[in-house]
């Protein structure tokens, strides 16, 4: 009889295991369970596609796949749950911001620096600081360029804090959650496509926004040229990771819709940036005294050339 | 059971002892003598441990005082004052002004939760009122540098006026934020210190900036 027991014990063990390596009941995200089969269909298919794999970090995918699915198994209710979104510790949140502001040619910025380790840290505090910079910013700018004028009465703006706030976290939460629900329409009509999670989305964005902190502090200066400047080499820099992290998404699918996703992406990131350059910082030409004068002198020349 | 049959008190041997309970416990915390007392021990009881844990985040030493008996009274009078005297600035009929009262106070009251809230998810072992308590209390600093604005303003708004702010500012940011973090790093896991200290930062940094921006009308 103890040695049924034992017998019994040890199945219950082994089906513990198994179901901590692949507990597809618990977890929450959903790409786990079908990325590995996914990924071997695409390996027998086109052997020639070993910068793919590079890019997708599959090296130590099966290990990274089995650590991920003994996360994230307390129920939503507790706080636990919550905790395992902030399991990061100071060098690996500085690492991921180093990341995205140095995107490497060809590496992924998921796969890897995120790792199935999405935090909820480092877009929420991105963002928060974000929305600071740029009230703070404009405001100071707005100070600088009118500055000698005897009209102008210095304000703080602090609607303008309210109108930051709604517009940079509806980006870094509305956009990934609609890009989300399209890679899994197309991921059901498509198999052979790289899914994320809606966590790691929510993760690469928050993280691509990091490099419009420095730019936001830098378009104070009052010149055009230097704010269009700055405007684009950031908009490369965070497009760059947002782009790479997505192509090998939507590459296998339809090639128009593969595109038009990708421009979607970026002319949204764009939108952005232009967006709150327009909105938060005054044009800094608005000197008017110089045409005054040229027109008093041709009066002049015309009266006495009469 | 066998065994405990031969085990009893032999009949000789007298017992004796006291069996009253002793009604009244000699306890500190004199639950019940608390009904009798004027009401004035009451609120100065109150007052003395609002004015000690003042005096606490003055002098930030790594006392557990300001830890151990938290309470929310002082950060109210703090967050109330110092949201009153940042109104009466430029209040333009076109609302470009400053925050309004209630914006004060959410953003204090709002941040606070959500700094605490981010500790506690990191892994902190501080409990959430003693944090929120924490980081009412050393928002005193930024008070004293409010007062101390619109005593300079009073004077005249030049740039010496405004000099004068930005060091008096500085100086009261630079202080909150270390008090908070003394009393708050201990609690954190070593290897987060950073990611809980700079929300601290920038909580301070944006009310600093709220009161250096403030202009009379």
């Amino acid at each position: 009889i103890a040695s049924l027991v034992m017998y019994l014990f040890a199945e219950f063990d082994d089906a513990a295991n198994l179901l901590a390596a692949n507990p597809d009941a618990t977890t929450i995200s959903i790409d786990e369970p079908t990325e590995i089969p996914k990924q071997q269909h695409s390996r027998l298919q086109e052997p020639g596609r070993e910068e793919d794999d590079e890019l997708l970090g599959t090296d130590d995918s099966d290990k990274t796949e089995l650590l991920a699915g003994q996360k994230k198994s307390a129920p939503f209710w507790t706080f636990e749950y919550y905790q395992t979104f902030f399991d990061v510790d100071t060098y690996q949140v500085l690492d991921r911001i180093k990341g995205s502001v140095f995107p490497v040619p060809g590496k992924n910025f998921v796969r890897l620096y995120i790792r199935s380790n999405p935090d909820l840290y480092g877009p929420f505090w991105i963002c928060a600081t974000l929305v600071f910079t740029i009230a703070v910013s404009g405001n100071l700018s707005n100070f600088f360029i009118h500055l000698g004028k005897p009209t102008y009465h210095y304000v703080p703006e602090f609607r303008k804090v309210s109108i930051a706030a709604t517009t940079i976290y509806a980006y870094a939460w509305l956009v990934p959650l609609a890009l989300w629900g399209f890679l899994m329409w197309r991921n059901s009509k498509v198999m052979n496509i790289v899914s994320y999670s809606f966590l790691e989305i929510v993760c690469v964005y928050g993280y691509s926004l990091f490099i419009y902190i420095p730019t936001a502090i830098l378009w104070i200066i009052p010149e055009k040229v230097v704010r269009w400047v700055l405007v684009m080499f950031s908009l490369c820099l965070s497009g760059s990771v947002l782009v790479m992290t997505f192509w090998p998404a939507v590459r296998d699918d339809n090639r128009r819709i593969a595109l038009a996703t990708v421009g979607t992406i970026v002319v949204l990131h764009a939108l952005l940036a232009v967006g709150c350059l327009a909105y938060f910082f005054d044009a800094p030409e608005l000197d008017y005294p110089a045409p005054i004068i040229p027109a008093h002198n041709v009066s002049t020349v015309i009266t006495k050339s009469r | 059971f066998a065994g405990l049959a031969d085990v009893s008190i032999s009949e000789d041997i007298p017992v004796e002892g006291e069996i009253t309970v002793p009604v009244g416990s000699h306890s500190p915390d004199e639950d019940y003598s608390t009904l009798d007392e004027p009401v004035r021990d009451t609120i100065m009881r109150d007052l003395k441990a609002v004015g000690k844990k003042f005096v606490h985040v003055m002098y930030p030493k790594k006392s557990s005082a300001l830890l151990r008996d938290w309470d929310l009274w002082g950060p109210l009078v703090l967050c109330v004052s110092l949201a009153l005297m940042l109104q009466g600035g430029s209040a333009d009929s076109k609302d470009d002004g400053g925050p309004q009262f209630a914006e004060v106070f959410v953003i204090i009251w709002f941040g606070a939760v959500v700094i605490t809230l981010n500790s506690k998810l990191l892994g902190g072992t501080i409990s959430f009122f003693q944090s929120l308590c924490v980081l009412g209390y050393c928002v005193l600093p930024l008070t004293v540098a409010m007062l101390v604005c619109r005593l300079v303003l009073l004077a005249g708004s030049g740039t010496v006026s405004f000099i004068i702010r930005l060091i008096v500012v500085i100086a009261m940011f630079a202080w909150s934020t270390l008090a908070s973090t003394a009393f708050l790093a201990d609690s954190q896991p070593p290897n987060r210190k950073a990611l809980v200290v700079y929300p601290i930062f920038l909580f301070y940094f944006v009310i600093s900036w709220m009161i250096l921006t403030f202009t009379p009308q």
